[in-house]
Formats: C-alpha cells, sequence, structure tokens
C-alpha cells in the first residue's frame, strides 16, 4: 500500500533541504518550458499573420494579367502588354461556370485633393463586383452599382487611409473631392483591411467606376483596355477547373493558335499564400522542436541531480527499506520527488514564456500568439521528462540491497 | 513451534577465488519470549548472523524460518512486509532519519503498512511515552541526546507491534549510565510486553541483562548457555 500524501510530504522535505539545487535543476526545465511556449508563440504568430494577410487579398483569387511584350527580341515582363479589354471581364464572368465574380482593374496614381488638403494615391477603377472579389465591406455609405459603371458616373470610395489623410474627423459621404482636378462624389467608405501580403497599405486606395477611370482620369490605348483583372472563383477546389476556364476563353477571345504562348498570364494568388502559410508552420515546428531540446536536456539535469540524490541518501534508503519500505515506496519517492521538481519548474517556465512572448511582440513588433495546446503541451511534456528521467534513479535506489544501504557511509 | 529456527545457515562471499566463509552451518532455535545475546569478537559473523535474522540479508544457503515459514523463498516485498511486521531494529549508529522529528521517525514503519495519519500518530504518540519521551515528539535527532536517539529508535522498533527486537550494539554509542538505562528498557519490554530480543554485543556487561548467551567464533556457534536465574521459568 502506497501512501501517496506522505510521499509526497518526503520528497518535498527533500527537495527543500537542498533548496540551491533544486532551484538551480528546476531551471533547466523552466527555460526548456518557457523556450518552447515563446518559440510556438512566435511561430504561430506568424503563421496567423500570414493568414489574416491571405484572408484581406480575398479568397479564392486568381489575377489575370496581360503578358509579356517583347521588342526585338527583348522581353519586357509580364503586365507591359496591354491585352485585356472589359469585354473580356464580361466575358468571363458569363461563360467560365466556376468563375462567381470578376473584378477589372485600370489604375494609376492620382492627386486628390479636399479643401486645403491633398494627398497621392492609387486609384482604381474597377466594377462593383470588386467588393465580393476582395471580400471587402463598406463601413458607411454605398457602394457604386453597374449603372454606375454604365454611364461612368464621377462617384468614388475611398479607403480609411485616404479618409484620415483628407477628412481628419470629418464625414466624407456626400463630400466632393478632385481627382487631377476632376470632382468626384465620395460615395462610401470601405472598412479598415490592413497591409497586404506584400506590406501595401490596402486601405491607402480609391475606387472609381473602371469606365470613369478609362475616359476622364487615366484613358486607354484602345477602347475598353484594362491593366489586368481579379477573378473569384465559387470554391477552392473550383481555383483549378477556374484557371483553365479562364485560359481556354481568353486564348479563343485573342484568337491564339495551337502553337502561340498565351499573351496573358493568370496567376492563383491562394496557392502561393497557402504555400508561404505551410512554410511558416513547419517553421513553427522547426522552432518548437528546437525548444524542445532544451527541455530534454533539462530532463537529464534532472536525472543527474537525481542520482546523486540517490547516492547521498543511499543509508536514508536503507533506513526505510529495513523498517518495511517495498520497491515501490522507494520508487514513488524518488519519482514524486523528480516529478516535483520537473512540474515547479514547468509551471514557472509557462510563466516565463507568457513574459518572453509578450516581451519579444513588443520589443521586436513580432505578432506572438500563446496558445493554450501548447502551454498545455509544454506542462505535460515537463511532467513525461520528471518521470522519464525519475525513473532510473528511483529505479537504481529500489534496487539496493538493504543491508549495503545501511551500512554505506 | 520455535519462532526463529535457523537450520544450517551459510553465508559465503567470494573474493576473488578464495571464498571466505561468515557464516558455517549456523543451527539455532530461539524462542518466543527469550531475552538472548550474541556476542563475539568483529568478524564472527554475529553481525551477519542478525542481518539474516533481520531478513536485511540473504543467506547462502541453509534455511531460515521464521514463525514456521521459509523466509528464503520469498521476495524483496515479503521481506519488506515481514520486516515491517515482525522485526523491530534498533542500530548502533541510531539510524534515525536526520530531518524528521522523533515523531516523524516513529511513524516510518506505518507509513508502509497503510496506516491513517491520525492513527499513525496515535501510535507513534503512545510508543514515544512508552520510552520516556513524552514531549519531545517535536524534536530532530540532533535536538537529542544518544541515549534519547536511541530510544526514539525503540519507539520505532515497538510502534508496529513486532514480536521481535533485534538490536545490533545498541550501547555502543553510549556511556555506561546511558547504557544501563537503556538496558533496563529492554529488559521491561522483554518481561512486560514478551517481546523476544535479541541482541548483539561485545560487551559482557550488556550480555549480561540477558537469560541466555550465545558465542559465535569464526562464522560458528561455539557456545549456547542459559544462565539460570529466577524469572527464567516464568518465561518459559
Amino acid at each position: 500500500m502506497i501512501n501517496i500524501p506522505s510521499t509526497l510530504k518526503i520528497s518535498l522535505r527533500a527537495l527543500r533541504v537542498n533548496k540551491m539545487r533544486s532551484a538551480l535543476t528546476m531551471l533547466g526545465i523552466i527555460i526548456g518550458v518557457g523556450a518552447v511556449i515563446a518559440m510556438l508563440a512566435v511561430g504561430t504568430g506568424a503563421s496567423k499573420q500570414i493568414e489574416q494577410q491571405i484572408s484581406s487579398l480575398g479568397s479564392n483569387l486568381l489575377m489575370v494579367v496581360p503578358g509579356a511584350t517583347s521588342a526585338g527580341g527583348v522581353r519586357m515582363g509580364a503586365g507591359t502588354q496591354s491585352t485585356l479589354t472589359l469585354g473580356d471581364a464580361d466575358a468571363v464572368l458569363k461563360e467560365c461556370p466556376a468563375v462567381s465574380d470578376v473584378a477589372p482593374v485600370l489604375g494609376g496614381v492620382a492627386q486628390v485633393v479636399y479643401g486645403n488638403q491633398n494627398w497621392s494615391t492609387g486609384v482604381t477603377g474597377t466594377t462593383p463586383g470588386m467588393l465580393n472579389v476582395r471580400d471587402w465591406k463598406l463601413s458607411t455609405g454605398r457602394a457604386f452599382t453597374e449603372q454606375d459603371v454604365k454611364s461612368a458616373t464621377k462617384v468614388c470610395l475611398l479607403g480609411q487611409t485616404v479618409v484620415d489623410m483628407l477628412f481628419g474627423g470629418l464625414d466624407p459621404v456626400g463630400q466632393i473631392v478632385r481627382i487631377k482636378k476632376i470632382p468626384f462624389a465620395v460615395i462610401g467608405i470601405l472598412e479598415a483591411k490592413g497591409q497586404d501580403p506584400r506590406g501595401q497599405d490596402q486601405d491607402d486606395a480609391i475606387y472609381v467606376p473602371v469606365t470613369t477611370a478609362q475616359k476622364k482620369l487615366f484613358g486607354t490605348a484602345f477602347p475598353g483596355m484594362i491593366r489586368m483583372m481579379m477573378v473569384k472563383a465559387k470554391s477552392t477546389e473550383a481555383l483549378n477547373t477556374a484557371e483553365r476556364e479562364i485560359n481556354e476563353l481568353l486564348r479563343q477571345r485573342h484568337h491564339i493558335g495551337q502553337k502561340q504562348d498565351n499573351d496573358f498570364t493568370v496567376r492563383n494568388l491562394t496557392q502561393m499564400m497557402q504555400a508561404a502559410e505551410e512554410s511558416s508552420k513547419v517553421m513553427t515546428m522547426l522552432l518548437g522542436a528546437i525548444a524542445s531540446v532544451s527541455l530534454l536536456v533539462g530532463g537529464i539535469g534532472i536525472m543527474n541531480i537525481m542520482l546523486v540524490s540517490v547516492t547521498e541518501r543511499t543509508r536514508e534508503i536503507g533506513i526505510r527499506m529495513a523498517v518495511g519500505a517495498k520497491t515501490w515506496d522507494i520508487r514513488l519517492q524518488f519519482i514524486i520527488e523528480a516529478l516535483t521538481l520537473s512540474l515547479t519548474g514547468g509551471a514557472a517556465g509557462i510563466v516565463i514564456g507568457l513574459s518572453s512572448s509578450q516581451i519579444i511582440s513588443s520589443l521586436a513588433e513580432w505578432p506572438t500568439i500563446v496558445s493554450p495546446l501548447s502551454v498545455l503541451l509544454a506542462f505535460s511534456f515537463s511532467g513525461l521528462v520528471g518521470i522519464f528521467f525519475g525513473f532510473y534513479p528511483a529505479y537504481k535506489a529500489s534496487l539496493l540491497n538493504p543491508i549495503d544501504a545501511l551500512r554505506y557511509e | 513451534m520455535p519462532l526463529i529456527e535457523a537450520k544450517g545457515i551459510k553465508k559465503v562471499y567470494r573474493t576473488g577465488d578464495i571464498d571466505l566463509c561468515a557464516l558455517c552451518d549456523v543451527f539455532l532455535t530461539i524462542d518466543k519470549g527469550e531475552f538472548v545475546a550474541i556476542m563475539g569478537q568483529s568478524g564472527s559473523g554475529k553481525s551477519t548472523f542478525m542481518n539474516i535474522l533481520g531478513c536485511l540479508d540473504k543467506p547462502t544457503g541453509g534455511k531460515y524460518l521464521l514463525e514456521g515459514i521459509d523466509v528464503g523463498g520469498l521476495d524483496r516485498d515479503e521481506l519488506a512486509a515481514i520486516r515491517n511486521k515482525k522485526i523491530g531494529f534498533v542500530f548502533q549508529g541510531f539510524n534515525l532519519l536526520s530531518r524528521a522529528s522523533a515523531l516523524e521517525n516513529v511513524e516510518l514503519p506505518m507509513l508502509y503498512d497503510g496506516l491513517s495519519s491520525k492513527e499513525r500518530k496515535q501510535k507513534a504518540m503512545y510508543a514515544l511515552m512508552s520510552v520516556g519521551l513524552e514531549g519531545r515528539e517535536g524534536h530532530h535527532p540532533n535536538q537529542l541526546s544518544g541515549g534519547q536517539q536511541q530510544r526514539v529508535a525503540i519507539a520505532r522498533a515497538l510502534v508496529n507491534n513486532a514480536p521481535i527486537i533485534l538490536a545490533d550494539e545498541p550501547t555502543g554509542n553510549l556511556d555506561s549510565k546511558t547504557s544501563t538505562e537503556l538496558m533496563e528498557l529492554f529488559v521491561k519490554l522483554n518481561t512486560e510486553s514478551n517481546i523476544t530480543i535479541i541482541l548483539v554485543t561485545h560487551e559482557p556487561d550488556i550480555s549480561g541483562y540477558s537469560r541466555r548467551v550465545i558465542k559465535f567464533l569464526d562464522g560458528r556457534v561455539v557456545s549456547d548457555e542459559v544462565k539460570e536465574s529466577g524469572s527464567d521459568e516464568v518465561r518459559k
């Protein structure tokens, strides 16, 4: 029969006697658990950030950009040729079953003026489909309509940064701003979205009907020209189908022969971002694994000190055996001792891990997220380390011959 | 049935190629309630024999029956249970836990017997009282004199109502006055509680308290004398 409370009391007393030694042994576990928690927090924070950027971009997104021009063998890079038109965008929306929405894009940088304030920002001409494609909502006002696009009205939607720069505290809806000196009525404000995966401020933007951009702001090399289009597929699974459908449709529309190269490129942004997210998850695991090594080293420290403790207390073990301690009474005493060391260290390590994650995120401005699972994982791992590395010394102690142990000097 | 029966017990230590015979074919019986002194020079095998009687060590040959049970066939945990229930030890070096109080030291055997903490404390207090240490239960061994420490050890030996107390040179570290007091305590336990006491000593003064003296020499029993005295018949 094993008496747990009394055994615990014995173990705690033994640890109290050697305070310094116990504290140093625990330090290994404290650092280990702290490192695991902090590293996982850093990794999780990074993947979370990437995840947010992906969703801020809009989900299931494809980009169709014009192909590269080549002049005398010098290839100019994607997007240098202007081959896409508003008609292409309409056709993609109507004829590709896997596509749910399309937003053509034609824009440039323009100076915007309101009252005595002015600001230089990207002005993008598009269709109402843009809000759906980018999963973007308005915070106030209304979006422009198909009618606005058809009649090229001078209305605009402002991003939050532009609002802050031009209006300060005023309500911009209903006000008139001048873009390239042309007056535009502000009809709505877009919700703040933050940075895109390339670190650009997505809120520093103005959206106008694509036809207005073509006719009044930027002009076109040929009628209906657009710079690119953003396409939203019906689902993640439909992304590849949509890509294929767009390829077929545009090749047909652009009269591209069997052996000719495309004069446009379809890019799957979601896939690219997912790959980035995958790699950051691998990074998290790697960081966690490296940190676990220090936990393992802490465990070896426990084993070391427990072996010393068993040797030092050989006589005590002998006395206990003489008065009737059984194999498991002795084993449990030392296992509980090791476990107390590792779990106390684990608890302190959680505190260290949480606070160092905070410090990392405030000093390095690196987002950290401490998941409860990682805390639980690190703590139970420290417990396992205690049992694992405590068992051998305990086993060794329990196998001592009572009379040899009693005579040990 | 004798309490203790040694049938040709042997203990051979192998050092290199030479076999060293610490005990050679020891035949002995000890009955319940006896007060036996085992004497001999150092190296005579008396302590080895004591350790075998206390189930702390195993003989390399022969049979040891304790209350009719062949101890040789028992495993570690069964031997631990026997030490716990049947045998109380008193050592020359006291062998108390230095970090535990007198009370906790006395409670120790009950810790491995599954008694509740209330019961343990009660019995330990009673045992300390019966060795004359009431009021000292909170003292640690280093706060007690040698005689008091040995009394704590005796209380520890008594607390599980073991029928046998094995004392290995119990007065070896004590002055003569304290030794006398301690021996009187042993006699009292022997006569009043009918506890079998087996005492290892090399001092004739100490062996004088016993009724039977067994002498060891070179691992063999060379004499086994029962002293005739008035109280001996009472015990038989």
